[in-house]
């Protein structure tokens, strides 16, 4: 049962991928990838991660979706030029596969270590907490830092100037 | 083990995927949906490794929010970057957009 849930997390979020890459339409490509992230975080609740679960709903899914429609239609060409793919995919795509493969036969060869798993991991929020609060507490200061300048910096530049540019 | 090896390349092909549509996509826009993927393959390998190598721990969702978190800066700071081109050149199609070459 479980593996099929996995299975079936794993078809929808790579299904979904390639609508996302393949489709002409890019109103389309962004609700394929509401549903890849969707996948996703079924993909989490799959591996015990609740938390990362809701994170990933709240903020993939209910911000960054939007913020990229947002762009879309605020960017949006009247004749849809802007939709013109790089000609030379079919080499693209050999590429990208080449890579896939040489990534598969890794994972396949490699003598994982799996340790025997907990079915009922407890307090997995407690853990997370404990860690971030404690042994991660500077990198997650700096994360917020990030955040706040990455905040200044969308507002100056999408600012009018005073020299109208 | 095989839940595990399926969920690796499930990452492994969700990057590949990714990576092809920076390499084929011309709008900025559709660039960084495919910069996405690529973030979440990261995700979904890092949330494996964790629940199948370190059980017990939270190493892998500690570094899950951080790239979340990052995900989100740079959204925000490359859709400011997309609009002020837009406003400036009147297109986001990545090879019109050439001030910067020679």
């Amino acid at each position: 049962m479980y593996s099929v849930l996995v299975g079936m997390s794993a078809a929808i979020v790579l299904i979904s991928a390639l609508g996302v890459v393949s489709t002409k339409n890019i109103v389309h490509a962004a609700i394929y990838l509401l549903i890849t992230l969707l996948g996703v975080s079924v993909i989490f609740l799959l591996e015990f991660a609740e938390f990362l679960a809701l994170v990933q709903i709240l903020v993939y899914a209910g911000a960054i979706t939007i913020v990229l429609l947002f762009a879309v239609m605020l960017t949006r060409d009247i004749d849809q030029k802007d939709m013109e793919n790089n000609s030379n995919r079919a080499w693209m795509a050999l590429i990208t596969f080449g890579i896939f493969i040489v990534f598969t036969l890794s994972i396949w060869y490699q003598n994982w270590s799996i340790t025997e798993i907990i079915y009922d991991a407890p307090n997995s929020f407690r853990l997370l907490a404990t860690a971030l609060f404690s042994e991660f507490l500077v990198p997650f200061e700096i994360a917020s830092l990030v955040l706040l300048v990455a905040l200044i910096g969308a507002v100056v530049l999408t600012k009018e100037g005073r020299d109208g540019a | 083990m095989n839940e595990f090896v399926v969920l690796l390349s499930t990452g492994a092909a969700l990057f590949s995927i990714g990576l092809y549509g920076v390499m084929i996509r011309r709008n900025a826009v559709l660039i960084l949906m495919s910069i996405e993927l690529m973030l979440n393959a990261v995700n979904i390998n890092l949330i494996t490794f964790q629940r199948y190598l370190y059980p017990g721990t939270s190493i892998g969702e500690v570094l899950i929010i951080f790239v979340i978190t990052i995900a989100a800066a740079e959204v925000g700071l490359a859709m400011a970057i997309v609009l002020r081109v837009f406003r400036n050149w009147g297109t986001i199609n990545v090879d019109k957009i050439s001030e910067m070459k020679n």
